[in-house]
């Protein structure tokens, strides 16, 4: 399969991503200028990256929102195409309605990066296959606005159609509020669209997908998709 | 064509907690400040729009709010117009 990453102005860790899709999971992957106008007809699955697009000027992936890719994003995804979007990524997604709900502050008010843990809600998703139903992973964040907010009635939606896919959690997997890193309802981490082609979540997967750096939990993500897609 | 001065006011939707207000509330309270509540914190526009009359500017800086320069899902947004002669 091909991975495709989005390069916005101030996206960095678009290149975390490419080395998890080309080296890590063995993958074709190449990277899309925020100004391309175009998606290759051989892309698979694009990511939006971590990073500080546009600067985080106005709100989180505000202005990203609009720049010439997403037109193509939206496209993309609307036909079937899958995107993952990690933190930054998530904020864009949530801002170009392709997820519900938005990222707010965090509670604390600080930029928060440490590893937490993740429980996996539901593992019969194209992105999470390769885990566990109730797995625990262990994947790191870095953000300062992921805490996440939607109206009752979309967390309710989100709820019964099982479309969270991660929560925060201690390592034995207990969704307590010590565990909930940035004060999102219901320790939200990640969360699916309706038709299950558009993931976004805070924590970053591609920063643990090398055995080398003690970790390779996120792995099984990019494995999911290529499993998916074999 | 008129130009008009506009402001723009963004809060959080109330009842969203607003931890930026809540701690600048702790602040205050600490410096004896009792008589003080209710703080918000937003974000503030201005800018200068063209148009034939009073209505359709607000209506125009009422869109760009609704599309860009406020996120209706957690923001709220209050718009004041003042002709520029």
């Amino acid at each position: 399969m091909k991975f495709g990453v989005v390069i916005f102005p101030g996206s960095n860790c678009d290149h975390d991503a490419y080395y998890a899709s080309k080296k890590n999971a063995e993958q074709e992957a190449t990277f899309l200028w925020h100004k391309d106008t175009e998606i290759p007809s051989d892309i698979d699955c694009i990511i939006l990256p971590g990073g500080f697009s546009y600067g985080d000027y106005l709100r989180c992936g505000a202005i990203s929102r609009f720049s010439p890719i997403m037109k193509e994003v939206v496209k993309f995804a609307e036909n079937g195409g899958y995107v993952m979007g990690i933190c930054n990524g998530f904020q864009v997604l949530t801002e170009s309605h392709l997820l519900p709900g938005a990222l707010l502050r965090n509670e604390s008010l600080h930029f928060i990066c440490k590893d937490v843990h993740l429980k996996v809600m539901n593992n019969s998703t194209a992105f999470t296959s390769e885990l566990q139903q109730d797995e625990i992973i262990r994947i790191p964040i870095a953000h300062g606005e992921g805490n996440y907010f939607a109206d009752t009635e979309t967390i309710e939606e989100l709820e019964s159609n099982n479309r969270v896919i991660f929560r925060y959690s201690d390592k034995n997997g207990n969704v307590t509020k010590e565990a909930n890193p940035n004060g999102s309802i219901n320790n939200i981490a990640g969360i699916i669209n309706e038709k299950g082609n558009v993931l976004g979540m805070m924590p970053h997967p591609e920063r643990y997908s090398d055995s080398q750096l003690g970790c390779n939990d996120g792995l099984a993500i990019f494995k999911s998709l290529v499993k998916h897609f074999k | 064509m008129k130009k008009f001065a506009a402001k723009v006011n963004i809060t959080l939707r109330s009842g969203i907690l607003d931890v930026q207000g809540k701690t600048v509330e702790h602040a205050l309270h600490s410096l004896d400040y009792n008589s003080l509540s209710n703080i918000r914190i937003g974000k503030f526009v201005e800018l200068t729009v063209e148009a034939e009359s009073e209505e359709k500017a607000l209506e125009t800086v009422n869109n760009a709010c609704k599309q860009l320069i406020a996120n209706p899902i957690i923001e709220d947004h209050f718009v004041t117009l003042e002709e520029i002669k």
